[in-house]
């Protein structure tokens, strides 16, 4: 198991999971999301190959109704 | 007649009437009101996916960014990082380009800080953001965002939020006379004459998010929001009647029995 950061919430995940899972466990559509990885953004063509590591600082984001 | 459309950037709008879609009762109630007032394009924030809900609805579900233009903005950012930090998470989630950058001073007034705004504009514009800024309604820092390669100025009619209409239609008419880019009013409209008086100002576009979210009937709000910018903007281009201290006869004199 590693323990990372999402969303300012410590949760913790099997290791050497990719983004990507980390998605679809959460039953996030690619397209609606965007993502930071330690405070860098990660593309959206990475998402399958970065694995998580412990103690990573993930941040997902999408739209909401704003002015 | 011409068609009146609104170029900004490479985005062409049939409706000078940009919509907000914060502070509806639901996301239902967003569309539909979206849908009332014919605006081309809406503003969106960028805020964290509830991952405890995964149930819980999207904006995009309601409103489909294919149909019609979203564009990002940073409410919420009291500083150019913050902002810079959004606006890239926006573009990585599609390739937006047009946004909207917004950057605050204090939460009380919620009045924008042009320095951080300036320095903003530059890095994003840099980095090939079309931007129309959220600013004071100061004429020279107007004019110096236009000169930093800004798409859009969005001067406020009066605070975010306040529904007090336009408190400065000097500095606005001088902002417009100035530029050569879109100038868009944003924030403080209350009611449909205060979209009116700014189109009739001539500036060339309204944005309206709590007048029409927060009416009685949102819907109905958001119908008499595109009719008077559609009111404005005609009254501008038919060029108003100039005022005179006494009247003047309707009916002739001639021919009076």
């Amino acid at each position: 198991m590693a323990k990372i950061q999402l969303n300012g919430k410590k949760i913790s995940i099997l290791t050497n999971i990719s983004v990507r899972d980390l998605i679809k466990k959460y039953k996030l559509k690619e397209k609606k999301i965007a993502i930071e990885v330690n405070g860098t953004i990660l593309p959206k063509q990475s998402y399958a190959k970065k694995k998580l590591k412990n103690n990573d600082k993930i941040e997902i984001v999408q739209f909401i109704g704003g002015g | 007649m011409k068609k009146d459309n609104l170029k900004i950037g490479k985005s062409i709008l049939k409706s000078r009437l940009i919509v907000g879609t914060g502070k509806y009762k639901n996301f239902k109630q967003t569309a539909d009101a979206v849908k009332a007032s014919g605006a081309d394009m809406v503003t969106v924030a960028v805020r964290r996916v509830n991952i405890l809900d995964k149930k819980k609805p999207v904006l995009m579900d309601y409103l489909n960014p294919k149909k019609i233009i979203y564009l990002p903005n940073t409410a919420g950012c009291f500083n150019s990082e913050e902002a810079l930090r959004t606006l890239r998470l926006a573009r990585e989630m599609g390739g937006w380009k047009l946004v909207k950058l917004e950057v605050l001073g204090d939460k009380k007034t919620l009045y924008p800080n042009m320095i951080e705004t300036l320095k903003s504009t530059k890095i994003l514009v840099k980095e090939g953001f079309k931007v129309m800024v959220y600013c004071s309604d100061d004429p020279i820092i107007a004019k110096k965002l236009e000169d930093h390669g800004a798409s859009a100025i969005m001067p406020l009619a009066s605070p975010i939020g306040s529904g007090r209409g336009i408190k400065n239609k000097l500095n606005l008419s001088i902002i417009k006379n100035n530029s050569k880019i879109p100038v868009i009013v944003d924030a403080g409209i209350g009611t449909a004459s205060d979209a009116t008086i700014a189109m009739e100002l001539g500036c060339d576009g309204v944005l309206v998010n709590t007048a029409i979210a927060k009416a009685k009937n949102p819907i109905l709000m958001a119908k008499s929001m595109k009719h008077a910018v559609i009111a404005g903007r005609k009254s501008f281009l038919a060029g108003r009647i100039k005022p005179q201290n006494y009247g003047s006869p309707s009916s002739t004199f001639e021919g009076l029995i």
